[in-house]
């Protein structure tokens, strides 16, 4: 059991953060949420690109620097220290890209992967239906076959920045008349520009436009932009859901600077002798060193070749809780400085955003439906 | 980087278990309960034939450590198994006469607790007046803050030699943070002055305070006064005579208390974490055959939903113990040590509610189990000890 870093890790890790001190826009850029901070934030990945800093995990031939998991770690640990800002192409590098990794063909990955890492595709994720949410296998958009591809029609919603972005991929069903839900579906990938492609933004409760309708009419995809098998897009979007992007999605680097964050606000700011608020305080640091462990556990496990499966629902509940807590915890400290919404230090911001963790990427509810029947066995029941 | 038990490790673990299984601990915890230690030594035994005890005791005194991995996932598997006894504060003394660095005391002790003959407690300042096990003990070590009024000969047979229980109880209770001073300096000698203002007083009145800064000692008690029982019967408390013979005293003696603090710590998170995972096991095992309605109560989902809030905290408490045995930092000690007690203590009250009635039995061995639980997250420092020790800078 051994919590060191390597020579190389650490000559890493030092040039990151020379790189990064020399780069990182201060004052952050406007929201990414926003149309104006999108724009800056995709000039942003281009800068990280151009110093290979964008995409470290993957091969160097699509602009990463073929990084392993303890690598990564490090940068994200530097990145986050730094103050870096957001990334918008967080869901087509955390959740496209692995997918292309695992069942796309070679030709996509050389076609799709090397926009993505520049910041000159951004990708939206378009999963979610109207009727379709928690149970997503009931969703209901569908292709029909064509001449050379296929034809989507139906509604995908709650599309994150699908609003600015350029391109989405999501599910949909190819065959009907399967008798499972979840066979018959396909994943394919689509421009958000192309005919027949209506988006309307949708503000959040944090008055950001940052989600998206979209309704397709016969919009026209060619088959090169089938990933894996038509018929099979339920199991591949299941197994990109429960590997890398348990351990990927959320970086420890990110809680361990907030939690940094949150003690000098506290040194700086608190009544020493409220005990209630300095609990809260080092819970926050014992939760960010937990998160922070327990990561260096599983990347330890997937290093030595198990994958990471049913566990990652573990990790979402965890950090979705953490941060709603967190955030909290900083807006007490604030008293009435958190009311603002561009308050102090981004805090009243990352407080709105934090409440939607236990929603997205899989309700928490539905998280720990997993846990209680993938790693405790628990029979199942009615859902 | 590999943050993973090592094969070894692993085959440690795993033939700790099977003895434990063996050893059948929970017959032997209720026996210790009813005041027969008899079965819990021949356990102490198997343990220190394992090598447990050797973990904590280095290698120029008849041990294999200091290993305080090894140490930790151990110290899991006791939790695991309900093993009765004072398996934390033999460690704890083991620590404190590895950091004194004076070699009598340590030549006379840490041999047989590496090999298993000596059953040690302890009881240091700011941690209450109970020693635990002391009736089952071979030896009683206490740390004294600063000594009552030194007699002739012997600075420690002074005013608490009545060995009732109230004189040396005050007596911890009037420096109720001497071993975080070693932690923290000046915060807890204001503490400290407050507590001997605010403490009882029973013959304390005219001691000097703490700014005196009289030398602690290290000494061992001759004998302790009535049992009482915890809520935990298995854990069998008592106050410590004063007097005896004085081991050790001076300013190193505080630094080592502190050093012994940390190991308890970490001892008793992991016994903790292995609590929990017992109990949850358990739950697990019970709500899978039990049913309701015509099915099982784990196909309901606020059953199912309870277990996994369980799962997840002892699933981040695990590599907190784990990093800290690594890192052995003071900070880290903390943080394991708030998760893994209150990860344990969440786990109980998950056991208990799910059960029904049949938890709430002392038949049922669960009872070993749940309540542990709860004295495990106060034993060595409560939840804000120690979350006030994971923020001192
Ligand atoms: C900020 C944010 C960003 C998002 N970004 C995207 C995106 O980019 N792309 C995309 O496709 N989607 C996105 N989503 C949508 C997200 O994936 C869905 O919100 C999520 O899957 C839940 O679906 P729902 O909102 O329809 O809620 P519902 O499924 O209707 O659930 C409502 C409530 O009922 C509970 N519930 C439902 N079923 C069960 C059950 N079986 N047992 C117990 N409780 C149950 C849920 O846990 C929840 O609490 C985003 C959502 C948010 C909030």
């Amino acid at each position: 059991m051994d919590l060191t870093h390597t020579a190389d890790e650490d000559a890493f890790r030092a040039e990151a953060r020379a790189w990064l001190r020399a780069h990182v826009p201060h004052p952050p850029p406007p929201s990414l949420e926003t149309a104006e901070g999108f724009a800056a934030h995709r000039a942003w990945e281009a800068e990280l690109h151009s110093g290979r800093w964008s995409v470290v995990a993957w091969p160097e031939q699509y602009g990463g620097r073929g990084a392993d998991v303890f690598h990564w770690l490090v940068f994200e640990e530097e990145y986050y220290a730094a103050g870096a800002p957001g990334r918008v192409s967080q869901n087509g590098i955390g959740l496209l890209a692995p997918t292309l990794f695992d069942h796309g063909t070679q030709e996509q990955r050389a076609r799709i992967l090397p926009p993505m890492a520049s910041g000159e595709v951004v990708w939206a994720q378009a999963w979610s239906e109207p009727e379709a949410g928690s149970d997503l296998a009931s969703l209901r958009s569908r292709g029909v076959r064509t001449a050379g591809g296929w034809l989507l029609s139906g509604q995908k919603t709650w599309s994150s920045r699908a609003a600015f972005a350029d391109r989405a991929f999501g599910l949909f069903r190819t065959a009907p008349d399967e008798d499972r839900p979840h066979r018959g579906l396909t994943y394919l990938m689509f421009d958000l520009k192309a005919p027949g492609v209506t988006v309307r933004p949708i503000r959040r409760l944090d008055g950001k436009p940052a989600f998206a309708e979209l309704f397709l009419d016969e919009v026209f995809v060619p088959d090169e932009d089938v990933i894996g098998e038509p018929g099979q897009g339920w199991r591949i979007a299941m197994s990109t859901t429960g590997n890398e992007r348990g351990l990927m999605l959320r970086s420890p680097g990110r809680y361990l600077a907030a939690a940094r964050r949150l003690v000098g606000l506290w040194r700086a700011t608190a009544d020493p002798s409220d005990t209630a608020l300095r609990d809260r305080v080092a819970d926050a640091v014992i939760g960010a060193r937990a998160y922070q462990l327990f990561t260096c556990a599983g990347a330890s496990r997937v290093a030595a070749g198990s994958a990471i499966g049913a566990e990652s629902s573990l990790n979402k509940v965890f950090w979705s809780e953490y941060d709603i807590a967190l955030h909290e915890t900083a807006l007490d400290l604030l008293g009435a400085e958190g009311e603002p919404a561009d308050g102090r230090d981004g805090w009243s911001e990352g407080y709105v955003f934090s409440l939607a963790g236990p929603i997205y990427a899989g309700t928490n509810e539905i998280q720990r439906d997993i846990i209680a029947e993938r790693l405790l066995g628990l029979p199942k029941g009615r859902r | 980087m590999r943050f993973l038990p090592t094969d070894e490790q692993r085959a440690f673990t795993r033939s700790l278990h099977t003895m434990l299984r063996a050893a059948r601990p929970p017959a032997a915890a209720r026996a210790w309960a009813a005041g027969d230690p008899a079965p819990g030594r021949a356990a102490w035994t198997g343990l220190a034939e394992a090598g447990v005890f050797a973990l904590a005791v280095p290698e120029n005194h008849g041990g294999l450590g200091p290993l305080p991995a090894e140490l930790a996932l151990a110290f899991v598997e006791l939790g695991r198994h309900a093993v009765p006894g004072p398996v934390v504060e033999t460690v704890a003394v083991a620590a404190l006469l590895t950091a004194l660095g004076d070699p009598a005391p340590a030549e006379r002790l840490l041999p047989g607790i590496a090999a298993g003959e000596v059953m040690a407690t302890l009881r240091l300042p700011g941690t209450g007046p109970y020693a635990l096990d002391a009736d089952a003990a071979t030896s009683v070590l206490v740390v004294d803050a600063a000594p009552a009024v030194p007699g002739p000969g012997s600075p420690g047979d002074g005013g608490s030699g009545s060995g009732s229980g109230s004189g040396s109880g005050s007596d911890v209770k009037g420096h109720a943070d001497a071993s975080e001073g070693a932690h923290g300096g000046d915060h807890a000698r204001d503490r400290n002055g407050t507590g001997t203002g605010t403490g009882k007083g029973t013959g304390d009145a005219s001691r000097p305070g703490p700014k005196a800064a009289r030398p602690p000692t290290l000494r061992i008690a001759p004998g302790h006064g009535p049992v009482r029982a915890s809520a935990d019967p298995v854990r069998r408390l008592s106050v410590p005579q004063g007097g005896g013979e004085v081991l050790a005293a001076g300013p190193g003696v505080a630094a080592a208390a502190a050093t012994a603090v940390d190991w308890a710590r970490l001892a008793t998170a992991a016994q903790a974490l292995g609590t929990g995972l017992a109990l949850l096991d358990r739950t697990v095992e019970h709500v899978g055959r039990r049913a309701q309605f015509g099915v099982p109560i784990g196909s309901f989902q606020a059953v199912k939903h309870r277990l996994a809030d369980t799962l997840i905290a002892l699933e981040f408490a695990r590599p907190l113990v784990l990093g800290a045995a690594v890192s052995m930092t003071r900070t880290d000690i903390a943080a394991a040590k708030v998760a893994a007690g209150e990860a344990a203590y969440g786990a109980a009250r998950a056991a208990l509610q799910l059960h029904g009635a049949i938890g709430y039995t002392e038949e049922l061995d669960l009872a070993l189990w749940l309540r542990k639980a709860r004295p495990l997250r106060d034993a060595w420092g409560t939840p804000a000890q120690c979350r006030a020790a994971v923020l001192r800078p």
